[in-house]
């Protein structure tokens, strides 16, 4: 991470108590995000990814419950703040941008109505200026005819053109931090693609931090500055993004990235890789690796006791009982044709 | 919306044509009109005269098209038993009918929205757990039991509403009540149900991330959304409290429209009848389409193609 932290977490859990037992989704979770910069956090359905990013926005469901040994914001103890105070910073300072652009709107008003009240909750400024806020906004984000559009039904629109809406709508206030959580996942390819080079213009035109929750890596490796990999409730890689994909270390890093294909470089006909099983219950304490069960190079000692996370450099860890050259031993032979 | 608005009064309108030929058909298959109306003394030919003068012994259509032409000129016939204008004793009757209807609603609606929307706010909390005792016992008890009810404790007892009559507006608190209560549970589970589904849905879920305050997302985002069913049964529950106070008008000795048709079908006093299902089926007719229009106001989605 270079420069200011704009986002420090350390020692984030989520847990959901159910009748069965305590779903732990998050474990003990330390990330730091710099002003300006793109942090992914990748990892396959289920390992917790969104609810971290509604736990920081503590917009957790009604029965989770969140926990961190911090969880500073530009300075602010976000763990400490109230409700009041924590629905001052949201939709001002941090915003969200969420995975369902089809039903993420309120049908029953208009896109302008929905735009201008995230201005007006923030800002003392009147209806006309905020709706200068929301024209000026929908313009950047690519929307032809602003001014009509704004007395437009959610229904009337394509999915691509909501999610611009929702990207509008989290700029409003000109946050410092958006977390954007499978923001391209509902939508074309083609559309996915646009979004995201949106997102990304925009950032770089206003200084934005942004948390980018994903489980595709292609487009991890387009956007990220950093990436977190996610696997049951943990971080169990981080690093910058073009060292992750020239060395991975962690196994299911390692996996992952053998299942996307390279052109080029993968034969045709070759067989993909896939990681096989699955995510382990996430009910109470993980005795051990959580990615045990579906790893080749697992042994006995990999059952007991918690795995910490190994420090490579500052900007660098693994959480792995192997040792680093190993890892890159292993992820070089993986490598090989 | 114009265009959503005349397909629905275009098909209203049907509706109202089918309904006027089932009233029209009811009378005419109650028996032999012409023997009624001759009298039990009456001898064929006496009978035969009678047919001639109504004009009974036209085809069926020719004597709907007649009746048809009349009624809309608001002669509904003449009432066997009193010999007076349908229409005049309807309307005479209508003003009591109503107040006790439209009152009956507003009770209904004023407890079952905030007791709704808190028991979906708190699920499973005491409120909630009250909301569903008050609807089962709503839906359990019989109408005019709770009526009598009613009238010990308030008007026997307290002494403080008169039991019968339509003096003062004092008259109408017990029977909206009793008939109100009885169509409270519906509002009450729907307005709940609706609520559940609706404080679940991603768009509450965007409006708390932008910080928007516990009222501002209650009332404008959800309670908007949720409410929408609740406006398409309460214009429904309403014709069927216009039309379904028999009872509770008889409990409560209120001289309105049900109270009159009650007697009329006890008088065999047809023309009567057949009037005030006529009446009545146009009520919930325009209150249906009251219902539509009022729903494509409150939801875009049917409102803007």
């Amino acid at each position: 991470m270079i420069g200011e932290p704009i986002l420090e977490v350390e020692g984030l859990d989520v847990v959901i108590p159910l009748l069965a037992g305590t779903l732990r989704p998050v474990r003990d979770l330390a990330f730091a995000v710099a002003r300006g910069e793109t942090f992914c956090i990748v990892g396959e359905s289920g390992c917790g990814k969104s609810l971290t990013a509604l736990a920081l926005m503590n917009l957790l469901p009604r029965r989770a419950r969140r926990s961190a040994r911090r969880l500073r914001f530009a300075g602010t103890d976000l763990a400490r703040l109230d409700e009041r105070r924590m629905a001052d910073l949201r939709g001002d300072r941090i915003a969200m941008i969420f995975q369902e652009p089809m039903t993420a709107l309120n049908p029953a008003y208009t896109i302008g109505n929905q735009l201008e009240e995230a201005m007006l909750r923030h800002r003392r400024v009147s209806r006309a200026e905020a709706r200068d806020r929301a024209i000026f906004l929908l313009e950047k984000v690519g929307i032809t005819a602003a001014s009509s559009r704004l007395r437009q039904y959610p229904h009337q629109l394509s999915g691509g053109l909501r999610q611009r809406v929702m990207i509008a709508m989290a700029l409003m206030c000109g946050p410092e931090l958006i977390i954007a959580d499978e923001p391209t996942t509902a939508l074309d390819v083609t559309i996915q693609a646009q979004i995201l080079h949106l997102l990304a213009a925009l950032q770089r035109e206003f200084r934005m931090a942004v948390i980018l929750i994903t489980h595709d890596l292609g487009i991890v490796a387009r956007v990220a500055d950093r990436v977190a990999v996610m696997y049951a409730g943990q971080i169990v890689e981080t690093g910058a993004v073009a060292d992750i994909f020239a060395r991975p270390m962690h196994p299911y890093t390692q996996g992952l990235l053998r299942c996307i294909p390279v052109p080029g470089r993968t034969r045709r006909g070759a067989h993909l890789g896939s990681i096989p099983g699955l995510v382990p219950s996430l009910m109470g304490e993980l005795a051990g690796c959580g990615f045990r069960n579906r790893c080749v190079y697992a042994s006995p000692p990999c059952a007991a006791g918690g795995i910490g996370l190994v420090p490579l450099s500052p900007q660098r860890a693994y959480r792995c009982l192997l040792p680093p050259r190993e890892c890159a031993a292993n992820a070089a032979a993986a490598a090989a044709p | 919306m114009l265009a959503f608005a005349l397909k629905r009064l275009a098909l209203a309108l049907l509706v109202a044509l089918t309904v006027s030929i089932i009233s029209f058909s009811l009378l005419r298959l109650s028996g032999d009109l012409a023997q009624a109306l001759a009298g039990p003394s009456a001898t064929a030919a006496d009978v035969e005269a009678v047919r001639k003068a109504y004009g009974l012994d036209q085809p069926l259509w020719v004597q709907y098209l007649a009746w048809a032409r009349q009624a809309l000129h608001g002669d509904l016939g003449t009432s066997f038993f009193f010999k007076e204008p349908v229409a005049a004793m309807i309307a005479a009757r209508l003003p009591v009918t109503m107040t006790l209807g439209v009152s009956a609603l507003l009770f209904a609606l004023l407890v079952a929205l905030p007791l709704g929307i808190l028991a979906a706010l708190k699920p499973n909390s005491w409120v909630d757990r009250l909301a569903l005792t008050l609807s089962v016992v709503g839906q359990a008890l019989p109408s005019f039991w709770f009526a009598l009810m009613l009238m010990i404790l308030f008007g026997l007892k307290l002494r403080w509403l008169p039991i019968s009559g339509t003096a003062s507006w004092k008259s109408f608190v017990m029977p909206a009540i009793a008939l109100g209560y009885y169509g409270m549970p519906t509002f009450m589970r729907l307005t709940r149900a609706g609520m559940m589904e609706v404080l679940a849905s991603d768009y509450i879920r965007t409006a708390r991330a932008k910080g928007l305050r516990a009222p501002a997302i209650l009332l404008k985002h959800a309670l908007r959304n949720a409410i929408v069913p609740v406006v398409a049964v309460a214009a429904v529950q309403l014709g069927f409290f216009l039309g379904g106070s028999i009872v509770i008008e008889s409990v409560f000795a209120l001289h309105g429209v049900g109270y009159l048709g009650w007697e009329s079908i006890s008088r065999a006093d047809f023309p009567v009848v057949q009037a005030i299902v006529l009446v009545l089926a146009l009520f919930y007719i325009v209150l249906t389409l009251l219902a539509d229009l009022l729903n494509a106001f409150l939801d875009p989605r049917i409102r803007v193609g």
